[in-house]
Parts: C-alpha cells; structure tokens; sequence
C-alpha cells in the first residue's frame, strides 16, 4: 500500500513529506528527478516509475508533483486516485491546493494526510466526514479559537463513518431547502483541416449542491434515459433501480457532489457547435494567419467566452495580428498565442489575421500548429440530455413517515456545454 | 492567521522557546507548542530532542492535543524507544475508554510506534479491539494487525490474530469486512508462511460479494483484488461471480474499474463455452473502459498499459473503439506514446485509412519519439494489414520526401521489414531509397539501407559503389553496420563474384585482422572459410531464403500474457512483466494466477473471435524480432558443425584460437587454406548441429577439470517430477578450485515452460548457503534439461539437523514453491587448511592426537579394493583435502597420519593402518565431536573407493 507521501514544487524542492509506515528517505526523489530531467515538459514525467526498492507513483497538479512511495505491488489506480483524492480535499479545504496554500497549513494538511490513510489503507476520504473529524479553517473561526481557545478538532465521532450512508452525516438542518443540478456536457473532439470530424464525444457529468434538511430520498428522472448507457455513480445512487427502471435514486450527500458522470460515444453523432477556418502559411522568414470563427450547430442558442490557443512552431519570433473582437496575446517564450474572443455574433464572424515573423536564418516549420478552442453555450446539453423531474420521497407522497421531515425544496436544474478537449488541426 | 506563523524563530533557540512553552500551565499555550512542533516536524527539522516533554502533553482529555501529541510520537518513537514506553500506560488506558473514537485512535497510534517493546503491551489491547462492539474500532483494529505483522510476523502468528483476522471476513459491517481483506492480503504478500495466506473457499467469496456493495470505493479494491484470486469451481459460479461484479463497472474511481475488469477477464476464461454469456460481458467491458480514456493523464496511462493487454488477450471487446484512442496534441507523451501502440493493436482493413491518415499527422508533430514511433507505426500497420501495405509504402515514400532527416531514418528502418514480409513486391523504391543514403546517420538506418542493398545487389547497378563508399570508414562504424556491412558485401559477391572480389577481399580481412569485437571476427572466418570451402554451399547459406516475419511484431508471449491478465490493475500489468520479476521480498510466495488450461492452449471459441484471427502460436521471441535472421541460423549451424568437430579431443580446440592469426595474413581466400587451420578435412554445411555435441564437448571440459581436484559422487534424483508438477531435480556436490558448489540438472517434463528459478536452504549443520543466486536459462521449455551449477558459502546460518548432514532446499519456479532435502558429502566441508601443523613439525599433531581423549577415538576397518600403496593413497586423500602428516611402518604394516578440518573449525586426526596385499585397512578417527565421525568414515570409503 501506499509507504509514503512527498509534495516536490516546480523548483524540485520536497517541501512537504508524510510517512505511514516507517520513514523513506528522501533520496528515493532522486530516481523521480532521473526521470524528471528526460522529460521536455513537467507534464511529460511518466507516472509510474520502478526503483530498485520501490515503486514511484505520482500526480502532477496545481504545479506539484504528489510522489507516492510503494513497497509492494498495489493496484497504481487506487494510488492515482486516492492522490488525486487529496489533492481534492486540499482545494476544497483550503480554496486551492497550490504549494502556498499548503504551506500556509501546514499542520491541517498533516492531520488530514493522518486522517486520509493508516498504516497505507485509505481510512477516511470523504470530504464530509474529514470536515466532521478537522475543520477546515476559516478566518471567522480562527478569530473565535484563538479567543474562545477551542480547537478546530471536533471531538464527537464521526457518525457518518459507521451508518449504512456514509457520505451523509446525521442532523443535518436546513432553514431554506434547496437542491440544484447542473447538467455540464464536455465535448472532446478533433476536426481536421477540412473541417470534418475525425474524433468527437462528450463527457457529461450532473454536479449537484443539495442543501435538504434530514435525510431526503431523492428520485431524479430524464425525458431520454437511453442516452446514458456509459454512467459512472456517485456511490449513492441505487445501481438497481437504474437498471431496472433508468431513475436515479439517491439519498444525497450534503452541500456539493458528483451524482454521476457519463459518456456519450463516438458512435453516436456529436453536434459540433462551432467552427474554426484556419489559414496559416510559412515561408522564408515569415508567415501569414489567418482564423474565423463560426457557430455551426448550436440550436440557436449563443456561443460565448470563446478563447482560441495555439501553440505555435518553435520558430516563430513574434505575431503581428488585428483581430475583427476581442483581444489577443502573443507568448514569445512558451510561443502560444491565445485569442479571447467572448460572444460570437453569427452576423459578423470574429477574426484574426496578420503577420508571423520567424527567426531569422531558420527553416519555415514542416507543419502547421493546432488550435485548441474553447466555448460555452448556456441552457443547452448538447447530447439532449433531459432532465424529466426530481421528487423527494416524503414529499409528494401522501404517506407520512417520521423519519422525514416535511418541508418544499427549491429546485433548479441548469444546462451548460462547453468544449473539452476541442482540438483543430490546421 | 496562518499555519506558517508557526515557522517564526528568536534568536534564543528554537528548541529552547518549545521547551519553556511545552511545559507551561496554560492549555492553551501547550497546544501551540505542540502545533509548532508538528509544523517543523513536517518540514524535516529534528525535534527529537523535545521528546519527553511532548509525550508529558499527552496526558489530557483534549481531543486535538492527544492527536497531535500522537502525530509526533509515531515520528520519534522509534529514535527514543526507552522514552516511548512511559507512553505505553496512556495508550493502554485510552484502549479502554468509553468514547470509541479514542479506543480506535489508541490502536491506530500503538500500531505505528514501530518499537519492538511496545509491541509486547500492543497484543491485549489489540485482541479486545478486534472484538469491540463498535464496527468503527473493529476495522481500526483489523490494520493495526497488519501493522503489528511488518514489525513481528511471528508474534502475529503466535498470538492468533491471523484466525481473528480471517474471522472478520465475514463481520456484519462491509467496512470491517474489507479492512480484514486489505490487511489478509498484504500479510500475505509478504510473508512466505502458510499460516499467512489467505484461503478462500465459497463462503467467503459470498461474504465478500455481499461485502462488495457496500464498502467504500477503496474496499471495493482490495475485495475485487482478493476475488480475482479465487479459482471458481465451475462455470456457474464463475458466471455468478461475474454477475455481481459487473455492476462495479459504472463506478466512478477508476481503481474500482480495473479491478473489476480484472476479476471479469479472468472470469470469462472459466465460463468458457458459453459464449453467450462472453459476448455480452465483452459488450459490457468496452463503455467504462474507454470512459478511463477521459480521466487524468496519469490514470490513462495506466489504463493504457492494460488495455494495451485487453486488446492482445480479446480484441473483439475494443475493436470498434479506435477513434477513442487518436492522439491529441496536449496529451503526455506517455499517453501519446501508448495509444498509438494499442492503434496498430486494433488496425485492420476496414480502419486502415482512418488510421494511416491519423499516422501521417503524427508523423509531422514536433516531439521527435513521439514522429520516429509514428513512422514505424506505419510500417507495422503495412506488415500486419496486408491489403494497406501499398498504402503504407506510398505514405512512407511521402514522408521520406520530407528530407527531415530522422524522419527517414526511421521509415528506411521500417522499409527493410516491409521487404522481409513482401519479397519481391515493393522494390521499385530501392533508387529513392538510396537517394538518402549520404544523410543517414545513424546505425539502425545504416544497417537497414545496407541491407537492402546486399540483399538486392542484383538489381542495384551500383551497389558495389555503395558499398565501398560504406568500406571507407569501417573502423568508426558501429558494430551492427560492421557486421550488416559483412554480410552484405558476401552477398553481393555471391551475386556478382567477378567485379567484387577485391571488395569482400578488402571486407574480410577488415573484419578479421583489424577488428576486436568476436563477433565480427568469428563471422568474417565463418564466410571466409565458408567460400573458400565451397563457393556453392555459400551461397546455398548465405542466400538461403528466409523465414517470413510474423505479423504481429512485439506482441507478448501467451503464457505471458496470461499471466499479465491475472495481473490488470496491478504494476505488474503497468510494466507488462510478473511481480516475480520485479517485486522485491516476495517471498517464496506464488499466488494462484494461472489461467484455466484451455485458455492458454489459446480456443478461439472462448473468445468468439471470428475476425482478425491472431495467430496463437508466436514463435520465439528471437525470430520475431531479427530481422536479418537468415544468418542468424546460418551462424548457428556453422557453430555447431565447429563445435562438433573440433572439441572431440579438448587438447586440440585449445590451441585453436591463436593459429587463424598466423596463418591468416597471406591465405589465399578461394585456395582452401582454411582447411590447414581446422586440421583435416572439413565437411561444410551440412553436419546436423546437435546441442548434445556441444554439451559433450563442454562436459569434457568440466570433467578434465573436475576430476583433477575432490570426488564428485554421482548426481542423484533428488525431487522428481511427480512431486514437483513436472520438474525434475537431480545434483550433487563438488569443490572446483577451492568454491563448492552444488551441481543441479534440472529437468522440465512439464507441459508449459518454466521460469523464474530461485533456491534458498534451510538453516544446516555447517551453515552451508547459496553464494549467488540461481541461474537457470529461463524459459525452461518442455522437455529440455538444463545444468546448473550455484556456488555456495559457508557463513549462512547454522542449526543442527538430524540427520546431522540433511540439506532442506526450498526451490521455487512460476509454478509452485517445492521442497525436497539432500545429503552433504562430508569431504564437502573439508578445507584446504586442514593440513595440522606441518610436514615437518609434527609436535602439534601429536599433541592434539594425546589430548583428545582415548573414548573419543573410534575404530573401523575399511576396504581398499585397489590396494593402493600408501603414497598413493595420500596423494588422492590429499587432492580431497586430507592431509598426510606422517607416515611411519611399523612392523610391516604403513601407518599413515592424517588431519583434516571442517569448515566450522572442527578438527579430525586419523590414522590409517595399512597391510600390504590386503583388501581392508584400519581407521581410527579421534575428534572433539564425535557426531561427524561416521560421515567422515563414510567420507573415507567414498573417495578411496572411487580412486
């Protein structure tokens, strides 16, 4: 299981190690490093690296390498996602789970690590039940500890741990009851120069933020089920009910949770809502861009915050552009150029063009860069996507029962699609 | 206010403010102490120093400062173990205590303090604790046992915790459920006992299935983990496994995935037939694997690697799934690198185009691994597709006019394979290939572009030209080129014998007289004497035609793979090798990871695979990946004819190596005078090559050698095949130039091959233990016998067995761990220092000979069937390290005084009384302890016996 814990920032300095089982030194790093020098970007370090005595698993995020240390063969998916888990309740600890934040608490991030795994055995990594056992700081109660002289450690059990729903603590009291879902539909996708579809899917997922006193059953229908046949559940959906009658039936968490997340195949078609007429050329010396942006299949709805990034050759020394909206930014060091574009308007199609200087005495690139593109359209699911309605058991059934409370919720179900991976080669 | 407040330090010392603040009245004031100290922990800094004085905090009702205070001792306990025990009352106490969450974090804490003392106190708490009515506590306790086994198994074992653990399989709280399952299994792993494994029979398996629902998704792992080790014991219930599991494919922590995947891939090889059943879990498999697709980078990397597995074991399941696996521009490396392996895993005619056009666009990107992997994809995909490989040569040809010069390079590489595997079909590209010849600079490309001009001289007008322009700089070449280059040229010499003849003149001498490397050496003399010998024979060997490639390059072996199939979710399926191969302190310990038989005997019904039939038998690895192999078997039968002809009388093989060079400078290449160096007339080509000619010949060797030192008794049966599931061991003991050893031949009479030998030796008399480790040329195949010999020492550990010369050897292989025992020879442990005193001064054996006690001398008579005289005998005693100190005759009878001595110092003194014409002699031993006498007496028949 999982031996160790060591937190390296962008400098290459462990600046936070946690050990569950005897201490690792340090030097283990330096088979991390080995592999950190081959790599041309930091996202390029291979995530699973083998060493004479142990294994290095890490995850790169917020600009940190999370290096797991193993001893024993364990499933690498487990250490992927229990780290990815903790940096999760960082973020959701601290606001963001960069290297200051974690400096900044650094006895909290030590007693959640304690509270998150013993002995290498994840122990406690649901966000409501670690808020039971530490509480996240706030400026308001370190005012009120640093008077009062209370602790930020609750000392009741946690109660949620041992009950059959253990993501949902006991008493939970709402003066106003509200339960919203947000239906976020991701579309990955790769259009080549001609502007036909080589790749496309869409990564769905319903994010909701139940705030219901008690404990409330919640059932959640969709005008068209069938879509879904490639789901993953927040552990407390009932898998039965699903299959046999395609309703989500849950008893929610408390406050923000995934309820699920889908898949919506490259066999079915995707509607893709924009498109990009790319026209870069190089010669000698130079180049001309050119790009327009156009709404394609938005069912009538607005494409807004579109932003256009493209990461061009190597060569290229500076961009020279006019864009018809928005503004744009030239890197000269990462050379990425990105052009915010915001709404587009279908009668007058935003566009840029201009110049590209390129180093002198170098070689014209040998191909073309891609252009990655993000949009938002609001109200929309662009696989179709329904929600039908959501009833709460004790609700609207006439049968009274003591174990719910009875009061109305506030209810709002909310659509957006936006691009994902949404790739343009040109 | 933050946590980094607490980094501040004065100028007085840091330890010396916590350790006023620590000890002072105020709670309050404590705490952050404590805070503070925690903090620097955290950061690496030693605050060891303040140790007495944090455990003193621990005595308090609060909750957050007892925490803390337990976060510091699990760091520095095990610096100060004396000082840890004044917190063993505390934590007793708190074991008791009627809030659960102190009873389950007074366990936690206990288990961590690695600090053998404690451990003793840890046990009786620990057994109330797996026995406490709160689920909560019981689950903290089922970790704290595998806590407690890392720091002393025996301990574990002795107290009963493991048969409290295995009672906890089936508690009525899931979570208590797979907390004993995690803690089972890495017990387990780690330790060789077998008191330690996990057994599973079909009541656990239904507790755990039960289980399965409703534990978190981290349980749900280490359950599905443990499920995929049990064997099911029909189809019925292999189904039903299934069945239940297959829900757990729609759960969103992808480790739960996998895992489940694992348990159903190795599922459906038990239910077999039924393939109604397979089909449908096939369809089901594809959705949530490709959803991984989506996830975090790294989670798709090792998605990835299994599935890269998935593919080669079933590639129905993906087959219409490829688009998922077209590469972005923003992906890792690692991942762009993966899926374009597992895109030539699913190319076939129908997405052929799609997927060379997607080649053709990598093939311009900007990460040069990620372009040259992409090129060669193209060559793969024309060698496997052969309907596209016209496509594939026309895309290659495009790219090659691109002048981007590692661009070529790799796809001139591939070209060589798509002439292998398509003789006579693409050659009409040879002239644009050789336009590019001046900018290949590396060996791989230059060793593929000479051979295809070797192997197409003939259609090439120039070819002689190429090659010598390639002559020029010999010397700098690598090694590879050099020997492309060799061959080549004797091909286009075979091909054109009257223009070149200067050059393979030129190339053979090169080879021969100025080159260090044997193997260019060897193989120049090979062709040299090959067409000196007979012209035609060469050309029969040289230009023989040559084996087709296979089709799919670089696919796993199938044992291997469905080894690796047991493996999903696992390292071992991200590095695609067995744990064995990588894991360290594995112990002896096998899990049952085998595949039903008939799977490995590859049915294509099991699969349902109708399309796209992969062919199961993949040769060896060797040919598969060779490119050029036709030499490769040609050298191999010119190296059997030479090893069978001239190791016969070992003298003469001995002298051969010096005389090619003096011979070799003025030799004419087509006189035959060659022959004069192998001393008679020489058959070429021809001569079956037989491993047993070469084994006997090296088996001369080693007996020359062998027989000149100590006797080697003969090899005996020591484990056979019946009980060790078809591996047979037979050795015995030998001392070669002062090192024993222990000479095994280990025999397959098993179906599969065998791999991953290893021995270890139970604790002996005389400590005798393996100095290296086992080297077993691995695979093992069926049926073959391979000799082994393992050096061993002398230091091991010692305990003394009955009988007092047993040898228990544990051996184990990919299939099982077995254990047989054996004798020591005693002359084994004889050392060459047993000679006591010396020749001349005899006064110390004399001495010691008084010492030593008359009850300690015993008496035998032995036989000496060749009535060898005594100079004789002590010449041969002596070669087995039994000295001769004096000789004397006494009243016509010779007495002989011998000494010898033990590896573990015990010394013996004999004396050997010897009347000449007579079949026996009398032996009297006199030593200190008595035990090795008989051995010895045996010791002294054995070796004069055999003179």
């Amino acid at each position: 299981m999982i031996h160790s814990l060591f937190m390296i920032n962008s400098a290459g300095d462990i600046f936070m190690e946690k050990h569950w089982k005897s201490v690792i030194s340090r030097s283990v790093c330096d088979y991390f490093f080995e592999e950190q020098q081959k790599a041309n970007s930091p996202e390029d370090v291979n995530p699973v690296i083998s060493t004479p005595h142990h294994y290095l698993i890490h995850i790169y995020r917020e600009n940190i390498y999370f290096v797991a240390v193993c001893t024993t063969e364990v499933p690498p998916l487990f250490v992927i996602e229990f780290l990815h888990r903790v940096v999760d309740t960082f973020t959701d600890y601290f606001g963001d789970g960069g290297e200051t934040a974690i400096k900044d608490n650094y006895v909290i991030v030590y007693e959640l690590l304690e509270e998150m795994l013993d002995n290498g055995f994840p122990l406690a990594t649901e966000s409501n039940i670690l808020k039971e056992l530490i509480k996240p700081p706030n400026i308001l109660r370190t005012v009120v500890n640093t008077v009062t002289g209370s602790s930020n450690l609750a000392d009741t059990l946690p109660t949620g741990q041992l009950s059959n729903v253990p993501w949902r603590r006991a008493g939970v009291k709402y003066t106003n009851n509200e339960a919203y879902f947000d239906v976020i539909e991701e579309i990955d996708a790769i259009i080549d120069k001609q502007g036909s579809t080589v790749f496309a899917d869409i990564q769905g997922v319903i994010d909701c933020c139940v705030k219901l006193s008690g404990m409330p059953d919640l059932t959640l229908s969709f005008m068209n089920p069938r879509i879904l046949d490639d789901v993953s559940f927040h552990p407390c959906v009932r898998f039965k009910r699903w299959e046999s009658e395609r309703v989500l039936s849950f008893v929610p968490p408390d406050g923000n949770f995934r309820l699920i997340s889908y898949h919506v195949g490259s066999q079915n078609m995707v509607a893709i809502p924009v498109y990009v007429k790319p026209n870069i050329s190089f010669r000698e010396g130079g180049g001309r861009f050119d790009v327009t942006v156009g709404p394609k299949q938005t069912m009538g709805k607005l494409v807004e915050s579109v932003v256009i990034t493209c990461a061009m050759p190597k060569v290229v020394l500076n961009m020279n552009l006019t864009p018809t909206q928005g503004t744009y930014t030239f890197d000269p060091v990462a050379k990425v150029l990105t052009w915010d574009v915001g709404k587009i308007n279908p009668q007058k199609l935003p566009n840029l063009r201009g110049n590209i200087s390129l180093q002198s005495g170098s070689p014209p690139p040998e191909s073309n860069p891609a252009i990655s593109v993000q949009f938002k359209i609001q109200q929309m699911a662009v696989s179709g996507l329904k929600v039908n309605r959501l009833d709460m058991y004790g609700e609207s059934s006439p049968k009274k029962s003591f174990s719910f409370e009875k009061y109305k919720p506030f209810k709002g179900v909310k659509y957006l699609t936006k691009a994902g991976n949404f790739q343009v080669r040109t | 206010m933050t946590d980094s407040k607490y980094f501040t330090t004065t100028k007085k010392g840091e330890i010396f403010e916590l350790k006023n603040e620590l000890n002072s009245d105020k709670k309050e004031k404590k705490k952050e102490a404590v805070k503070k100290v925690i903090a620097s922990m955290t950061v690496g800094k030693d605050v060891s120093a303040l140790f007495p004085d944090v455990v003193n905090c621990m005595q308090t009702d609060n909750l957050e400062l007892k925490k803390l205070v337990y976060l510091y001792l699990m760091n520095y306990a095990k610096s100060q173990p004396d000082m840890a025990i004044m917190a063993v009352n505390t934590f007793v106490k708190d074991c008791e205590d009627t809030n659960p969450l102190i009873r389950a974090l007074a366990v936690r804490t206990m288990g961590c303090i690695r600090v053998d003392k404690i451990t003793e106190y840890l046990c009786e708490p620990l057994r109330k604790c797996l026995k406490d009515e709160d689920p909560y506590v019981r689950k903290t306790a089922a970790v704290c046992v595998a806590k407690l086994h890392d720091i002393n198994a025996q301990l574990v074992e002795d107290q009963g915790f493991l048969d409290q653990l295995r009672e906890l399989l089936s508690d009525s709280n899931p979570m208590v459920v797979a907390n004993a399952v995690a803690a089972l299994s890495e017990i387990s792993d780690t330790s060789p006992s077998p008191a330690a494994q996990m057994e599973m029979n079909q009541q656990t398996i239904n507790k755990l299935l039960a289980a399965l629902n409703e534990c978190t998704e981290w349980g749900q792992i280490f359950i599905l983990d443990a499920l995929s080790n049990y064997v099911p014991k029909d189809d019925r219930e292999a189904q039903s496994i299934c069945e239940r599991v297959t829900p757990r494919l729609a759960h969103s922590n992808a480790g739960v995935v996998l895992s489940a995947v694992k348990v159903l891939m190795k599922g459906m090889e038990y239910v077999g037939m039924e393939s109604e059943f397979v089909t449908t879990l096939q369809k089901k498999l594809a959705p949530p694997l490709v959803t991984l697709l989506s996830s975090e980078p790294e989670v798709q990397y090792v998605a990835l690697r299994n599935i890269n597995l998935i593919v080669q074991k079933r590639p129905d399941i993906l087959k219409h799934e490829m688009k998922v696996f077209f590469v972005k521009y923003n992906d890792p490396i690692y991942v762009k690198l993966e899926k374009l392996d597992i895109m030539i895993r699913l190319a076939t005619q129908e997405n052929i185009a799609q997927v060379l056009a997607e080649l053709k666009e990598y093939a311009t990107e900007v990460d040069v691994d990620f372009v040259r992997k992409s090129v060669r994809a193209i060559g793969r995909c024309a060698i496997k597709v052969e309907q596209a490989a016209e496509r594939c040569v026309s895309t290659l040809l495009d790219l090659i006019q691109t002048k981007v010069n590692y661009v070529v390079q790799e796809a001139i590489v591939v070209i060589k394979d798509i002439f292998r595997k398509y003789p006579n079909k693409y050659e009409s590209i040879i002239s644009t290939l050789c336009e590019n010849l001046e900018s290949l600079d590396e060996p791989d490309a230059r060793a593929s572009m000479i051979w295809i001009v070797g192997e197409y001289a003939e259609r090439i007008d120039n070819a002689d030209e190429l090659l010598e322009s390639f002559l020029e700089g010999f010397h700098d070449e690598s090694t590879q080129v050099q020997l492309q280059l060799l061959t080549a040229i004797v091909k286009l010499f075979l091909k054109k014998p009257t223009e070149t003849q200067e050059l393979v003149q030129q190339v053979l001498s090169l080879a021969t007289q100025d080159s260090d490397n044997p193997d260019l050496r060897d193989r120049g003399y090979i062709y040299w004497r090959l067409l000196s010998t007979d012209p035609a024979a060469a050309k029969e060997v040289v230009l023989a035609e040559k084996p087709l490639i296979s089709s799919e390059t670089d696919r796993l072996e199938p044992t291997l793979l469905d080894e690796l199939i047991c493996y999903i979710a696992s390292l071992a399926s991200v590095y695609h090798k067995p744990p064995s191969a990588f894991v360290e302190g594995q112990a002896l310990v096998v899990r049952k990871t085998q595949l039903p038989v008939r799977s490995a005997s590859g049915e294509p019904g099991a699969t349902g695979a109708t399309e796209s039939p992969v062919p199961q038998q993949v040769q060896p690895a060797q040919q598969q990946q060779s490119v050029i192999p036709s030499h490769d078997t040609a050298m191999g039968d010119l190296l059997g004819d030479l090893l069978s002809m001239d190791l016969n009388p070992p003298q003469q093989q001995m002298s051969m190596t010096p005389a090619p060079q003096q011979d070799m400078g003025g030799m004419d290449l087509l006189g035959g005078g060659l022959d004069s160096l192998l001393g008679g007339p020489s058959p070429v080509a021809g001569m079956p090559a037989s491993q047993a000619s070469m084994g006997g010949g090296l088996g001369d060797i080693l007996g020359l050698g062998i027989s000149s030192t100590t006797y080697v008794p003969p090899k005996q049966v020591w484990l056979p095949a019946s009980k060790a599931k078809g591996l047979e061991v037979s050795g015995t003991f030998s001392i070669r130039q002062n090192v024993r050893y222990m000479d095994l031949t280990l025999k397959n009479n098993a179906m599969a091959p065998m791999g991953d030998f290893a021995i270890q030796f139970n604790k002996n008399s005389f400590g005798l233990s393996p100095a290296s480790a086992l080297q077993v040329p691995s695979p093992l195949s069926p049926g073959q016998t391979a000799d082994v010999t393992l050096p061993l020492g002398t230091n091991g550990p010692v305990q003394k067995m009955d009988p007092l010369m047993n040898l228990q050897v544990a051996m184990k292989n990919n299939i099982d761990v077995f254990y047989f025992s054996c004798l020591i020879p005693i002359h084994l442990l004889f050392t060459e220092d047993g000679q006591m005193g010396s020749a001349s001064d005899r006064k110390v054996f004399l001495a010691t000979w008084k010492d030593i006690p008359d009850s300690n001398e015993v008496q035998k008579e032995v036989a000496n069937p060749n009535q060898l005289d005594p100079k004789g005998l002590s010449d041969k005693l002596q070669q087995s390290f039994i000295f001769t100190i004096a000789q004397r005759n006494v009243d016509g009878r010779d007495m002989l005084y011998q000494s010898l001595k033990l590896t573990n110092g015990i010394w013996v003194l004999a004396e050997l009384k010897i009347q000449p014409r007579s079949p026996t002699m009398t032996l009297s031993l006199k030593t200190r302890a008595l035990d090795v006498i008989p051995h010895v007496q045996q010791a002294y028949e054995l070796i004069i016996a055999n003179m």
